[in-house]
């Protein structure tokens, strides 16, 4: 018998325990293979049974080692809940249960922080989920037909001029353009948000980019993608496909030096350039993407040793939006001839309106959009604390950019696109109409994008692996092993099928109030049962 | 829903007609009030066509106030008409004490200004009037501009027309245009000022349903312009877009319907002058309607216009005679003041389409 030691690491301070049925177990070794953390293993267990062997019963007691599968105590090898094991067994053997007396969060930090991916677990309130599309066309004015009825789903990408800036001159009853005006592009406004090559697997990212072009050249759906930070293939880059692309330039400039290098090569225009400034799921903190996930492909896009890749939080040689502007966005713009629109990506903060106040006077009139990702934004690899404890609601920070725009009259200068937890409970439709209702040009989406590729993590504390290059699903890894389970095609008509309905989801929310193109600031079609959110928002409160 | 009138003549009309034109068309229109522009005045405002004229209603303080503010402005009076109502009893009107219809001679510091700057005072002083009294609330004032003549009232067309003698036509009162409604804003609260047609600085409008896209076009039409207030009715919208669109950036006529319904994006991109309406849709896309209405519209000119939402989910109808035209809700209007006009000839415009009456009467039809 062996002393207890209180210090020793149990099955019982994890987050997830391993159900385990021996009974039903035949040892076919499945769930050990496909577990990605090794948090089980095949291993002998002496156990006292009792046997019949006879053809009447004939019990006997027995002392046997039989073959058994087992949780692993280590930290390191913590069961994740991702549910892989559950998945492949053939006879409901095992599975993954929530442990909520786990001591992790004491025990996990022996080698510095406790480092994940996914989402905020802390912060998964849901403002919008109080807010109903209330102001419903009912004998004052005619729904329209979502079936029959044409809809305008378009966003703004781009400067917009004030009409009076407009260089229009009228002659003999027609007005005809004089000068240049800044690029605009108008499309979806639902924009594939910034996912790298690296912290995604090359699959799960061409799957991704698969549906964006198929729902452009099969449906018509100008959807756009953002390539994140950390260039992209050169072949796409060379391709008349990289017109669905936003290239992302963030603070470590990954893959930048191909880009550069293919620009006198690239048949068209990319449809925008992206400059991160900060992400909603960790702001402040800067880029990273553990040497776990840096494989040869990765090294070669962006042109870095097998290393773990920290962007640094702060563009180095900007101190001020000024300088931003007149640095990042004229050299941008400058590099494609001012014929592509750059806008910029910044964490929701208290900040946000003075960040957007500052580029909506710029006298360059040269960004594009403004993104605000909120705290519900994910992320491939991160400090916990940072994910928990740092970050800022998107909703009403959205909000007030807008309504901080219309009291200049500036609204819809610089179009406002909000992330962040749109999707969160699977219908992004809703979310982004009743952000676009209070003032977002249109939205962009990541999480929900992968997880109709198979990812399964939560903002519960499932798996959130992405940062370890073990992601269960091969969408987060770089393991040619892990890569393979990712089905590429099945993934990206997963996305098309669900921005399909999306689409018409969206229209079954403009026809009842009346509306053939979006409700850009159409507070008042809002209503909402809670009267905090009523006035913080300025929208009608109703019980 | 609304039922909206117009008539455009070569020869003074009398309020009557248009009295006339609403009337078989009340079962839209419900007869909780009437309200009617006049312009192209004539009887007894032919000699001051040049001259500012003051549509007030109001108490006899209000008029007091009134007067101390012109008087303190330099606006000399040059001439005055005051109806005489008939008070018989069982009327339906929520009538004001008094009715005011009153030209002024610019003060003598503009007699060297520019008619832009004199439209500027105009505007100024109409809007300071309301201002003062409103914050008495002591009346109203409708409009202030030369040859334009506003009256609005509660209750039923027919017994404001009696009360205002409007069925007997003694020639004083008669207009070579007349813009009418006889409904009061049944959707929100019962306000003279939401009452159409509105006006401002020589553009007069009338619209016919909704515009569910109120809140975004006034949120930026607050900013745009410092006569653009009031927004007692999500109609104000189309007029004050009108006056932005035509008036302060001067585009011709035809962008107001780009402006207010833009062509699908499907659409606007297979033509020619693809550029100029997608940096349109851009900048003015918060003055973009939705909802179902049709608008009839005077412009400084005289010109009378028509035309729908993108849907047409609002009837209209134009008829007419060499001598006169009229836009009405519903043809039956139409019929009972121009029984003898050609009905083949009825124009029933469609959603992208424009029509245009000038003061020849010519009538132009384009699409947008």
């Amino acid at each position: 018998m062996e002393t207890v030691r209180t210090q020793d690491i149990s099955i019982n301070d994890l987050k997830w325990k391993i159900e385990y049925y021996a009974d039903r177990c035949t040892m076919c070794g499945s769930c050990v293979a496909t577990c990605t953390k090794n948090a089980i293993e095949a291993c002998i267990s002496h156990r006292s049974v009792t046997v019949s062997n006879a053809h009447q019963p004939e019990p006997v007691k027995e002392h046997k080692a039989i073959p058994v599968i087992k949780q692993v105590a280590s930290i390191a090898n913590a069961c994740v809940g991702c549910g892989m094991c559950e998945k492949v067994c053939p006879n409901r053997a095992i599975k993954a249960v929530r442990n909520i007396d786990n001591r992790f969060n004491l025990l996990a930090r022996d080698h510095g922080p406790i480092k994940r991916g996914g989402r905020t677990n802390l912060n998964a309130q849901r403002t919008l989920d109080s807010v109903i599309v209330g102001r419903i066309s009912q004998m004052t004015d005619p729904a329209l037909d979502s079936e029959r009825h044409t809809f305008d789903i378009r966003a703004p990408f781009g400067r917009v001029l004030l009409p009076g800036e407009l260089p229009l001159v009228s002659e003999n009853g027609q007005l005809t353009l004089t000068g240049k005006t800044p690029p605009v592009n108008w499309i979806y406004p639902l924009i594939f948000s910034d996912m790298s090559i690296g912290a995604l697997s090359t699959r799960a990212w061409e799957a991704v980019s698969l549906a964006t072009a198929y729902l452009n050249e099969k449906h018509n759906l100008p959807v756009r993608m953002c390539s994140g930070e950390g260039g992209m293939p050169v072949k796409l880059l060379e391709s008349e496909k990289l017109k669905y692309m936003i290239l992302q330039i963030a603070s470590g400039h990954f893959g930048w030096n191909r880009i550069i290098k293919a620009m006198p090569r690239m048949k068209v225009d990319p449809a925008g350039i992206l400059i991160k400034i900060g992400q909603g799921a960790k702001p402040g903190d800067g880029g990273l993407l553990p040497a776990a996930k840096v494989a040869e492909h990765v090294q070669a896009i962006r042109g870095v040793p097998k290393a773990t890749l920290s962007s640094p939080p702060n563009h180095q040689g900007l101190y001020s939006i000024e300088e931003s502007v007149q640095k990042m966005h004229l050299s941008l713009n400058a590099a494609f001839g001012f014929r592509v629109p750059v806008a910029i990506k910044c964490a929701a903060s208290a900040t946000s309106v003075s960040v957007y106040n500052n580029l909506l006077r710029d006298p360059y009139k040269i960004c594009g959009g403004f993104f605000i990702d909120g705290i519900q934004g994910g992320t491939g690899a991160a400090n916990e604390v940072s994910l928990d404890h740092t970050g800022h609601p998107v909703v009403s920070k959205l909000r007030e950019c807008y309504l901080a725009a219309v009291k200049q009259g500036l609204q819809g200068q610089i179009p406002l696109w909000a992330g962040g937890g749109v999707g969160l409970t699977g219908n992004a439709a809703a979310d982004a109409f009743k952000m676009i209702c209070l003032g977002a040009n249109g939205v962009f989406v990541g999480k929900i994008l992968i997880q109709l590729l198979g990812c399964i993590g939560n903002e519960n504390g499932r798996c959130n692996a992405c940062s370890t290059g073990k992601c269960p699903t091969g969408i987060c890894t770089q393991d040619p092993r892990l890569v393979k389970r990712l089905d590429i095609d099945k993934g990206a008509q997963n996305i098309v099928d669900y921005i399909l309905a999306l689409d018409s989801e969206m229209r079954k929310l403009m026809a009842p109030i009346g509306n053939s193109s979006l409700p850009v600031g159409r507070s008042d079609a809002l209503v909402t049962t809670d009267k905090a959110i009523a006035d913080k928002l300025g929208i009608q409160y109703v019980c | 829903m609304c039922r909206i009138g117009s008539i455009k003549s070569k020869v003074p009309v009398h309020p009557s007609k248009a009295l006339h034109l609403m009337l078989p068309q009340q079962e839209g229109h419900d007869n909780s009030g009437f309200a009617m522009v006049m312009q192209d005045l004539y009887g007894v405002f032919t000699e001051y066509k040049d001259k500012p004229l003051l549509s007030l209603a109001c108490t006899q303080r209000g008029a007091q106030l009134v007067e101390d503010y012109m008087d303190s402005h330099n606006f000399v009076q040059l001439a005055e008409w005051i109806p005489k109502p008939n008070k018989q009893p069982g009327l339906d009107i929520k009538a004001m004490p008094y009715y005011i219809f009153r030209n002024y001679d610019y003060p003598e510091q503009y007699n060297d200004k520019t008619q832009e700057e004199r439209e500027e005072l105009m505007l100024d002083t109409r809007l300071a009037l309301r201002k003062i009294l409103e914050e008495t609330n002591e009346g109203y004032v409708y409009s202030f501009w030369p040859d334009v003549l506003t009256l609005k009232e509660i209750g039923d067309p027919r017994d404001i027309a009696t009360y205002f003698r409007l069925w007997d036509d003694s020639g004083m009162l008669v207009a070579k245009s007349i813009i009418t409604q006889c409904r009061q804003n049944t959707n929100y609260d019962i306000v003279r000022y939401a009452a159409h047609p509105f006006f401002i600085q020589g553009y007069t409008l009338c619209a016919n349903g909704e515009n569910t896209f109120y809140t975004k076009n006034m949120e930026y039409q607050k900013s745009l312009h410092r006569g653009y207030t009031g927004f007692e009715s999500d109609s104000q919208n189309f007029i004050y877009t009108l006056h932005y669109v035509l008036r302060q950036l001067k585009w011709p006529i035809q962008y107001y319907k780009h402006v207010i319904t833009p062509l699908p994006f499907a659409e606007a991109e297979q033509r020619e002058d693809k550029k100029v309406l997608s940096v349109i849709r851009q900048s003015l896309g918060h003055l973009e309607i939705n909802g179902p209405n049709t608008i009839i519209a005077v412009l400084p000119s005289g010109d009378m216009i028509t035309c729908c939402d993108s849907k047409k989910l609002r009837p209209v109808v134009v008829g007419g005679d060499d001598t006169t035209i009229a836009i009405s809700s519903e043809v039956c209007g139409l019929n009972a003041i121009l029984p003898n006009r050609d009905m083949s000839k009825d124009i029933y415009p469609n959603e992208r389409e424009v029509i245009v009456i000038n003061n020849d009467l010519e009538v132009q039809r384009w699409k947008q």
